[in-house]
């Protein structure tokens, strides 16, 4: 009896305890469509790690992870939608994965009081936190890519690209417009000659881009490219003889099913990344251990190491350290939305801590503040080996030019805070 | 010779070469149009469908895989053998074949005797239906085409060095002309060819010709309908994946493969949408049309024009001859 009565107090008391709810990030993820190739290895990435630190950590400070997947097709209304009806359910962080969804959400999020994260995507002066207090960029933006590879072509060229043609084969909307203006301002600086080259959506058919390439002969092409019209582009600069290795595309434009289809003739291709590529790093092996071989991976656990896999896994790596932040802020296991934006505006992410977490040099150094949700900028090199099928970094990540950067990204967030009349974020 | 002429000249030849691949899309489009009304939306979904049936058959793939695991625990993904293209090409129209009369036997057998915007609309479902069933029986990630009838001997793509070479004697500047699209226009010449003899002097051929004229005469006279249009769809099946080949070698097979079929509209509506030579003839012009207006125009308006000049042009001609270059003359009298 005795017995029986002190087991029901306990569970009472038990009962009666502070319950831990699960720590919720929806992944906004597109594995249908057009463009499902590259969403299925990111979405594949961003779930699996936090499958990992369930299996392995039993989640975040103890508190389990939950990955709510909604699927938008990269559609602006759908991942509007999905936004709409998951932000309920105790999202954390946002990662909306597209341009045109994060324009959408940044002033849904701001009024939600839910932090977004867009990496290596999305609007980049929202790297000013002054202004947009829920909206975070950070490691990269596209004018740090934009920039980088001016920086590469500098430092190839011994300094000096004065009188150089430079061409930007892009994408004719938002996304591929985005780093128009700094090449702009880069080309005064330096001295080279930008030329443009819109490519309409999709991009199926680009003979007129790339007969003009041939008839002007640039020293480099530069490409914002995305979904087919990468492998076309690539397609394409092979059968004039481009040369691969000047070539170079962002970072959107630099996964495996980008150069596949060229076969050998995209040996040599570049891109811009702020994030190693290969799975040569410890993280994997646990990955493999606990997720893929116990059947937990969210897809068949083929992507491991995959540019983009690795993107989305470094992207849950970032907002799993954010969320550690924001509980070691706050005191408390159990965050909000409101606490993980805390944590994310304090987010510090060295070598020592990549490397303990099994990810070592898999990213730059840096850390967030209120001022700056865009991070340093730092941008590395892959090269596509087309015998081997891999990339590889072929640059360290290297700072961008922060002069210009700075000026362009005040310049705008400066102007969106006047049209739509938001106070200091961080003088508050 | 002005330099500039010699790049207008370039571009011409190569407006051509992209009209011609133009031309294959909107092949499919016509005869089914012709043989039955029906403004088929799912053309280019059926392109994709009949090459991601290609590659999936060409490299062992296990169809509905994903699936198969998913409710059985397994991981199989491939058969473990490699089907020889031809092969390959031979049974995946007859899964063209089998669609068609899935297609006819399911959706528009009971649609007969309907509004053309009922069959219509049923084709925009079939697209989407299809679109899926593709994605869950060969999965969405980018295949690589490789057609080769030997190891040595693919289906070739860069630039003709024999065009380069003698060009360059002529002008002083080597023209740059796709060995692929090269390969398309005699495959589009044969394509074309066959079809017309098929139609003209074989029995299949002529009942076609008779539905396409008239249902209900056709039918008086011991023609099955049925059966016409089955063949019509495989025909254009069979043209679908001529189609996916040729724009699947250039991009890889993927989903995007679909939206060749936006570049097939504007050749419909200047071609006509009842003429195998007006497809042709259309997308020769949409071809060099929006190539020739890039080169000399884009520049001056910041480029990115051909998507939208090739409507601009047909509209064009429609302003002018409403039924298209070759289209039919429709006279209702009351």
């Amino acid at each position: 009896m005795k017995k029986t009565l002190a087991t029901a107090a306990l569970t009472a008391l038990m009962a009666a305890g502070p319950v831990m709810a699960d720590l919720v990030f929806p992944s906004l993820s597109y594995r249908t469509g057009p463009y499902a190739a590259g969403g299925i290895p990111f979405a594949d990435g961003y779930a699996d790690y936090f499958t990992l630190l369930n299996e392995r950590d039993g989640g975040i400070g103890g508190v389990k992870t939950k990955l709510l997947e909604c699927e938008t097709g990269y559609n602006t209304e759908k991942g509007v939608e999905c936004y709409e009806s998951t932000k309920g359910e105790g999202a954390l962080v946002y990662q909306p994965l597209s341009t045109g969804i994060t324009y959408q959400l940044i002033p849904k999020t701001t009024a939600d009081d839910i932090p977004m994260h867009t990496m290596g995507y999305g609007r980049t002066s929202a790297a000013n936190g002054d202004v947009f207090s829920h909206t975070f960029n950070y490691p990269g933006t596209y004018w740090n890519g934009a920039s980088g590879a001016v920086n590469y072509l500098l430092e190839i060229n011994d300094g000096d690209i004065k009188g150089k043609k430079i061409a930007l084969v892009y994408h004719n909307s938002a996304y591929g417009k985005e780093p128009i203006r700094t090449l702009e301002e880069l080309s005064k600086k330096h001295g080279f000659e930008l030329s443009l080259l819109p490519v309409d959506h999709p991009g199926q058919e680009q003979k007129s881009q790339w007969l003009q390439i041939r008839r002007e002969k640039p020293d480099n092409v530069l490409m914002w490219g995305w979904g087919v019209m990468n492998q076309v582009a690539i397609q394409e600069a092979a059968n004039i003889r481009f040369p691969m290795e000047n070539f170079i595309g962002i970072w959107w434009s630099g996964a495996e099913h980008d150069v596949m289809p060229a076969g050998a003739k995209a040996n040599g291709y570049k891109a811009l990344t702020f994030h190693n590529v290969g799975r040569d790093f410890p993280v994997f092996a646990d990955m493999q251990k606990y997720v893929v071989d116990a059947g937990k991976a969210a897809g068949a656990g083929d992507q491991i190491g995959n540019v983009l896999y690795n993107r989305g896994m470094y992207a849950a790596m970032l907002a799993a350290e954010a969320a550690k932040t924001a509980q070691e802020i706050h005191g408390t296991k159990d965050i909000t939305a409101s606490m993980m934006r805390d944590g994310m505006e304090a987010l510090s992410i060295t070598e020592e801590k990549m490397a303990s977490l099994g990810m070592p040099n898999f990213g730059p150094s840096f850390e967030v503040s209120c001022e700056n949700h865009g991070g340093p900028g730092l941008v590395g090199v892959t090269q596509w080996d087309a015998e081997n099928k891999t990339w590889s970094l072929i640059s360290d990540f290297k700072a961008t030019d922060m002069e210009v950067i700075g000026a362009l990204i005040e310049a705008d967030s400066t102007s969106y805070a006047k049209e739509n009349n938001i106070a200091s974020n961080c003088n508050k | 010779m002005p330099e500039q002429l010699v790049f207008a000249m370039e571009v011409f030849l190569n407006g051509l070469m992209a009209g011609v691949l133009y031309a294959l899309v909107a092949l499919g489009f016509v005869l089914i149009y012709k043989a039955s009304g029906i403004f088929n939306f799912a053309q280019g979904v059926m392109a994709l469908f009949a090459a991601m049936t290609l590659v999936g058959i060409q490299k062992g793939q296990v169809p509905f895989s994903h699936l198969i695991n998913a409710v059985l625990g397994t991981h199989i993904h491939h058969f473990g053998w490699h089907v020889h293209s031809l092969l390959a090409i031979l049974l995946t129209v007859g899964v063209m074949i089998f669609l068609a009369w899935a297609v006819q036997k399911f959706v528009f057998r009971h649609l007969v005797g309907q509004e053309p915007i009922i069959l219509f609309m049923a084709t925009i479902g079939l697209a989407y239906f299809l679109e899926g069933f593709a994605d869950l029986m060969w999965g969405s990630e980018i295949k690589t085409l490789d057609v080769c009838l030997t190891a040595n001997a693919c289906l070739p793509q860069g630039i003709n060095l024999a065009i380069d070479e003698a060009t360059y004697n002529w002008f002083g500047y080597g023209f740059f002309i796709d060995n692929l699209d090269i390969t398309a226009t005699i495959v589009a010449i044969i394509l074309v060819s066959a079809l017309v003899i098929f139609s003209q002097y074989t029995k299949q051929g002529r009942a076609m010709r008779a539905v396409a004229d008239d249902h209900q005469a056709a039918l008086s006279v011991g023609i099955s309908l049925n059966f016409i249009w089955v063949l019509v769809w495989s025909v254009a099946g069979f043209v679908a994946l001529v189609a996916g080949i040729m724009w699947g070698a250039k991009s890889g097979v993927q989903f995007s493969l679909s939206l060749i079929a936006l570049k097939a509209l504007p050749v419909l509506m200047l071609g006509g949408f009842t003429s195998i030579p007006g497809a042709i003839v259309g997308g020769l012009i949409i071809g060099v049309g929006e190539k020739m207006f890039e080169f000399l125009i884009g520049p001056m308006v910041g480029g990115a024009t051909e998507n939208w000049f090739a409507y601009v042009l047909a509209l064009v001609f429609l302003v002018f001859r409403p039924q298209g270059l070759f289209g039919e003359k429709i006279i209702e009298r009351v």
